[in-house]
């Protein structure tokens, strides 16, 4: 069984690193994800961001520009996620609390 | 767990360490239109820094200066404050988030945005910090009642 773990990880080893040298080399302008038009025609919106980041909100780093401006519905999601993972950490864990001190 | 360390090496770093550990999640956060950072990694740091005195320090001291009480009622101050932005362009006629109709007198819209994502970063970082902090201290609850 162990062998067969080992064998089964060095295998999955030899697929990603096979699966590597199929990727595009970085800042390669020919690659797809480069592109001005994606697969299915229609424009991407990196290069609008890359173009007006600076002009719309007056902010040099465009990541933020990104995430706090363009897609802040998202950054919302993803602060509401946290914030029910401490409220259900609090529900659960003080809740437990209480009923083993209701028990003594 | 047992709290506080007898160690003076412990104790003296982790009291030297930790205002400057907070000064540099403060500069993550309001830094982070300008270089790498933002309210998530922000307030990550200035939860190490919360919870590097609790950790260190004896149980009288490590909730001086930040109350066990106060983690989960300032994560939802944080969502609010999100939340309160965006609704607050929602009611001025724009969108949601819509950053540009916030009501601050005399900015263009550029330097609205600008103070728009200045203060979604703020909410974002006090929501992380508080809610890394709340976790943490449920979970030593937990474990101290186990002990008993």
């Amino acid at each position: 069984m162990k062998y067969l773990t080992f064998m089964s990880i060095g295998v999955f080893a030899l697929l990603l690193i096979y699966a590597a040298y199929g990727l595009p080399y970085r800042g390669d302008p020919n690659a797809l994800v480069n592109q001005e038009i994606s697969l299915t025609g229609t424009p991407v919106a990196s290069s609008y961001y890359i173009e007006n980041a600076m002009k719309d909100a007056n902010t040099p780093n465009m990541v933020t520009t990104v995430l706090g401006d363009y897609r802040a519905f998202d950054t919302l999601g993803e602060e509401v996620v946290i914030f029910a993972a401490g409220i259900i950490c609090f529900l659960l864990l003080n809740r437990e609390r209480k009923r083993e001190a209701r028990k003594q | 767990m047992k709290h506080g360390s007898s160690s003076p090496i412990i104790l003296l770093l982790s009291r030297v360490l930790s205002p400057y550990i907070m000064l540099f999640g403060m500069y993550v956060i309001f830094h982070g239109h300008y270089s790498p950072g933002g309210g998530f990694q922000g307030g990550a740091l200035l939860a190490s820094s919360i919870i590097l005195i609790r950790i260190a320090m004896e149980e009288k001291v490590h909730q001086l200066h930040f109350n066990k009480a106060y983690g989960i009622p300032l994560g939802a101050v944080g969502v609010l404050i999100f939340f309160g932005v965006g609704f607050i362009s929602l009611i001025m006629g724009g969108y949601f988030l819509d950053y540009s109709l916030l009501p601050f007198p005399g900015m263009i819209t550029a330097e609205l945005r600008f103070y728009g994502i200045l203060l979604i970063e703020v909410g974002v970082g006090l929501a992380v910090m508080t809610i890394l902090v709340a976790i943490y201290d449920n979970l030593l609850e937990e474990d101290d009642d186990e002990s008993i």
